[in-house]
């Protein structure tokens, strides 16, 4: 019996572990001292990911760590973070994949009020993307059978409807830390996919809202939001196609 | 009780907290964000160079002596050096703006936005090997 017993554990050994090292920035909001950056060295294995070290401080070493995390698959989107300078999610991020060599850095995502160690606040982001009305806007009255729609007319905005409203790209936008009234790329691109919806009618409102001095044309096409989206939605190429449409439109 | 929570056994000790506040690390962008910071250098600095450029061309309206002496301050090897720089933040800000109206205005200008910085750069280096050589030398050669 206990020879069946150890040689799966040999053949767990067959995973590669390795020492990682975690960095993780701290904030306590009731000590008023500040952030501060921790340090924790972990053995992991090959198939793990920033997510499972993450669990192992807050369920081993530091309960007192706090992080979002749902479905831990990269479908919730909720453990968006800067692990080593760019924003990813947790969930899907292998430390294998990160230079072990140094330590993984782990911060909040920034140009939102940290509200403890790696949980913001992320009032200001919903609330800019209910402002561009992310549902179906139709007029007169409801047909009797579905809305068709072709597979041509779908593709135009298919892309955008990848989003899971992690806010990894909001929050990776130079213009956005400077300038949080800025609409951010998230809000534009739930924007983009009733755009250019065929089915939809608020198509002129949406671009109406998006034609500001905060909205579209604060984009400085800096791409960091196409680099950092876990869905691989090309946003900025979306935000063009939305600055497109806002001026051969109005023609 | 606030250090109540003793830490269970961990691999290694865990170093006390470090204070650093407002201390968050650089955000790592690629091409396209190191583009656009350089963009706005360049453009901050172009604007600046203008706001003398046309004070000193001003003076020709003082008398074309003062002109004359504003503009002999400018030979040095210092201001040499400093117009090889604005010659490369021209040529750099002109290219990347070409690359810029193509991101916004072609569909697959987002797409090919990398290809293009690289581009840019490619262009800016052949430029400034053409003008560099005899630039620098008028400058340090004394040509005039």
């Amino acid at each position: 019996m206990t020879a069946t017993l150890e040689n799966p554990q040999t053949e767990m050994g067959a995973i590669p572990s390795f020492q990682v090292t975690m960095r993780v920035e701290r904030f306590d909001p009731e000590s008023g001292s500040g952030s501060y950056w921790q340090e924790f060295t972990l053995t992991m294995h090959g198939t793990d990911r920033v997510l499972d070290a993450l669990h192992q401080i807050k369920w081993d070493l530091d309960g007192s760590l706090a992080f979002r995390r749902s479905c831990a698959h990269g479908v919730c989107g909720s453990d968006a973070m800067r692990i080593n300078g760019r924003n990813r999610l947790a969930c899907k991020t292998l430390l294998k994949d990160l230079d072990l060599d140094k330590p993984v850095v782990v911060e909040p995502i920034k140009g939102l009020p940290v509200k403890k160690d790696l949980i913001v606040d992320m009032e200001p982001f919903f609330a800019s993307y209910r402002e561009v009305m992310p549902f179906l806007v139709t007029t007169g009255n409801q047909p009797s059978r579905e809305r068709l729609q072709s597979v041509e007319q779908r593709a135009v905005f298919d892309d955008t409807t990848k989003c899971i409203l992690c806010a990894a790209c909001t929050t990776s936008c130079p213009v956005f830390w400077s300038d949080g009234q800025y609409f951010g790329p998230a809000a534009i691109v739930n924007a983009h996919r009733f755009i250019f919806d065929s089915r939809d009618e608020g198509a002129q409102q949406r671009l109406q809202i998006l034609n500001d001095k905060e909205g579209v044309w604060r984009c400085r096409t800096t791409f960091n939001c196409t680099e950092a989206c876990p869905r691989g939605i090309e946003i900025t190429k979306a935000i063009a196609e939305v600055k497109r449409a806002i001026v051969t439109r109005s023609f | 009780m606030a250090s109540a929570p003793a830490a269970p056994p961990s691999p290694a000790p865990v170093p006390a907290p470090r204070s650093s506040r407002g201390r968050s690390t650089l955000y790592r962008g690629t091409e396209g964000m190191w583009s656009w910071v350089l963009h706005r250098i360049t453009g901050v600095g172009l604007f600046l160079f203008l706001l003398v450029h046309v004070l000193d061309t001003a003076m020709v309206r003082v008398s074309p002596e003062v002109y004359n002496d504003v503009i002999g301050t400018y030979k040095t090897p210092i201001m040499g050096v400093m117009e090889a720089g604005l010659v490369a933040a021209v040529i750099f800000h002109a290219f990347n703006g070409i690359r810029i109206i193509l991101v916004d205005f072609l569909a697959k200008g987002p797409r090919y936005q990398r290809v293009m910085f690289w581009v840019v750069i490619g262009l800016t280096v052949v430029l400034m090997a053409g003008f560099l050589p005899r630039h620098l030398g008028n400058v340090f050669g004394g040509g005039h």
